[in-house]
């Protein structure tokens, strides 16, 4: 799950990390008003899921508020298309705006987790402000990484180090000691998947401060922060996508005709491969879990057709423990109360397998059954012409 | 013969008394597995279907000599429970639990590697020695005693998988489900280093997906030791950069983790990987023809 940079920042600032004096704004007049209280020159910032911002005219240095007024009204209700973003883009809905802060220097800090380890892994880096898979490949050496124990924790010697590989010394070094230390507890305290700092800066004063932030939390860790729902900006996400959400479906948009309804993660992947390979272009992964149940099936059979580019539907269930029948009655069922008379496919496997190609194909929809992946798909595909 | 689990098994079902760990307690039994306990915290002292419950996994092996376990724990305490079952002695232990928090793992993972269990998953589908023993939630049906050897990151596909060696006449020595999540216990390497000594096992088949780079390493092992054919098919051909599929592992991030890389790392590696989802019983046919020729070592 992602938060926005502000959501970000005071989750840090909380922890005791420094962040530039800033407030959100929903509106071209809130933005005027918290320009004025920067003292006119500010940092404008466009809040979005995804990073790459900056080249794509989502944030602006401005020097008196009726300029962050002008630059608000033109970012409100843009899309923002980011290396990060997709070709569709993502909606401005919230700003950021922050006093400016002279810079002297830029770094790198996150902690993620190291799967090669199975620890979490601090990487730092001097050079700030960059994309650091590029600075990873280009030059590895300016990459510094510590991995963590999980019984001794991130150690105040191990950070000192860090922070003089960064180049750091003096005040400032032990400032970055206890700010690597608190990025850590951040980490573990907020179940974090991915903090990051980038740019952390030192001021022209000597201070270190977060810039930029960016946190991701750990989808399965949200049952312990019921905060996290309400952080969430569902702007910010596909409508289809929430609603999946709801139903504990796993739900990817993509950009194809073929619906595509299958259980377990794996299986799905697949069911896109064999279509792609058929000449077929899936409108989306839907994973409806690997037992799935009737009202799984039936909910995630409507949302697919919520979708306006679905010509065509594809289910792939390898039912084993789940019964046939049951995920029959489930597709039925939706299709029905929804009026659905595009064409379906659907590939079943497990029990009572001639119980539920009975009832498709007796049920009225348009729809034809088969037993073999391969043959499923070309099915589908040659349905839709 | 087989890896992991056979018909000597004697296993404890930590989170007996759910709504799916009864279920699954109950399929397994069918199957013919040896269920000798549960374990609930508070609920010692029952019996649910016959099967004696206890207040601890070291209490269930104290009166049971129950050697593995079968975890249906809910997300929470799950973590908990791997650990119960690593210092109540059990040799290995079978975890189902999807949706456990990184953070929680993380120690787990670090326990195990100074603990003589072994973990499978969590977040999987479980361990089959076909005709004797099942631990998990797959179909039994699908599978047949053989000599193919199957490890998998994936649940469903790998169902797929097994019907289609099974209907091509290819039985399984054992089937291992290692699971989705960034942390899991056994790895494809561990799994592949026990089917390289089973006698009982001629040639194995291997799933992965996209995310991490598990399947790189498996590959590199596999050309330095495995003794056996390798099969394999990597799903996520087509999947998107940064979205996450489904299991929380399977993402491809900064140019990492994508499923043409792992495919060609497999090849140059000597393993043959199927080159679609239909064809992965055909490409384990080609791989156990091709051994003695085109397999060295």
């Amino acid at each position: 799950m992602n938060i926005h940079e502000y959501q970000a920042k005071e989750i840090l600032n909380s922890f005791g990390i420094p962040i530039p004096r800033g407030r959100v704004a929903l509106t071209a007049d809130q933005v005027e008003r918290a320009a004025k209280e920067m003292g006119g020159r500010c940092v404008v910032k466009a809040q979005i899921y995804a990073g790459g911002r900056g080249k794509a005219g989502g944030v602006r240095l401005v020097h008196h508020p009726e300029q962050a007024q002008e630059y608000a009204k033109e970012l409100f209700g843009k899309t923002l298309v980011t290396p990060q973003t997709g070709p569709e883009g993502l909606k401005v809905r919230r700003i950021l705006v922050e006093e400016a802060v002279e810079i002297a220097r830029e770094f790198y800090l996150s902690i993620t987790l190291d799967r090669s380890t199975s620890r979490y892994v601090l990487i730092a880096s001097a050079e700030g402000g960059m994309e650091i898979e590029e600075v990873a490949s280009k030059t590895p050496e300016k990459i510094h990484t510590l991995t963590i124990d999980p019984f001794l924790g991130l150690r105040s010697y191990q950070a000192r180090q860090i922070a003089l590989q960064l180049g750091l010394s003096g005040s400032v070094c032990e400032d970055c000691v206890n700010l690597i230390q608190n990025l850590y507890r951040v980490c573990l305290e907020k179940d974090c998947a991915l903090v990051e700092i980038n740019p952390l800066v030192v001021t022209r004063a000597g201070w270190l401060m977060a810039m930029d932030a960016k946190i991701t939390f750990d989808d399965n860790a949200i049952f312990r922060h019921r905060e996290y729902p309400d952080m969430m900006d569902y702007s910010q996400l596909d409508p289809l996508e929430i609603n999946a959400g709801k139903y504990d479906l796993a739900y990817i948009k993509l950009s194809g005709s073929i619906g595509c309804l299958v259980n377990g993660a794996g299986l799905a992947m697949a069911t896109l491969d064999v279509l792609k390979e058929f000449g077929g272009e899936p409108a989306n992964f839907l994973d409806v879990g690997g037992g799935a149940t009737r009202e799984k099936v039936a909910e995630a059979f409507k949302i697919i057709l919520q979708d306006a580019d679905v010509k065509g539907i594809f289910v792939n269930i390898f039912g084993g423990i789940m019964r046939c029948d049951v995920i029959a009655h489930g597709i039925i069922e939706a299709a029905s109360e929804v009026n659905c008379t595009l064409p379906i496919v659907v590939r079943m496997d497990g029990s009572q397998v001639e119980e539920g190609k009975r009832l498709l194909t007796e049920s009225g929809l348009n729809v034809q059954c088969s037993d073999n992946l391969g043959d499923a798909a070309s099915k589908i595909v040659g349905m839709l012409g | 013969m087989s890896i992991l689990i056979n018909n000597s098994s004697r296993i404890v079902v930590q989170g007996i008394t759910g709504r799916s760990g009864l279920f699954h307690t109950q399929q397994c039994r069918e199957y013919g597995s040896n269920i000798v306990a549960g374990v609930t915290p508070g609920k010692g002292g029952i019996h649910i279907e016959g099967i004696p419950v206890f207040n601890t996994v070291a209490e269930a092996v104290k009166y049971t000599n129950a050697n593995v376990s079968m975890i249906f724990v809910p997300p929470p305490g799950a973590a908990d429970a791997i650990l119960e079952s690593a210092a109540a002695g059990l040799e290995l232990a079978v975890c189902i639990t999807e949706g456990i928090p990184v953070r929680d793992m993380v120690p787990v993972k670090a326990v195990l590697k100074q603990s003589k269990m072994r973990l499978v998953g969590p977040n999987c589908p479980g361990v089959i020695t076909p005709g004797e023993c099942k631990i998990g939630i797959m179909p039994g049906h699908i599978h047949r005693p053989g000599k193919i050897g199957v490890v998998s990151r994936s649940g469903t596909l790998t169902y797929e998988a097994v019907k289609q060696l099974t209907d091509m006449g290819l039985g399984q020595s054992t089937c291992v489900g290692i699971g989705g999540d960034p942390i899991i216990g056994m790895n494809f390497i561990d799994v592949l280093k026990l089917f390289n000594e089973d006698p009982g096992t001629e040639g194995v088949f291997m799933i992965g997906e996209i995310g991490g780079s598990a399947e790189e390493d498996a590959a590199h092992w596999i050309q330095e030791h495995m003794k056996k054919p390798v099969a394999a098919f990597i799903a996520g051909v087509t999947a998107p950069p940064g979205k996450r599929m489904g299991h929380a592992g399977a993402i491809i991030t900064g140019g990492k983790g994508k499923a043409e890389d792992k495919i060609r790392t497999l090849t140059e590696c000597g393993v043959t990987v199927a080159s679609s989802p239909t064809k992965m019983g055909e490409a384990m046919q080609t791989a156990i023809g091709a051994k003695g020729n085109g397999k060295k070592k």
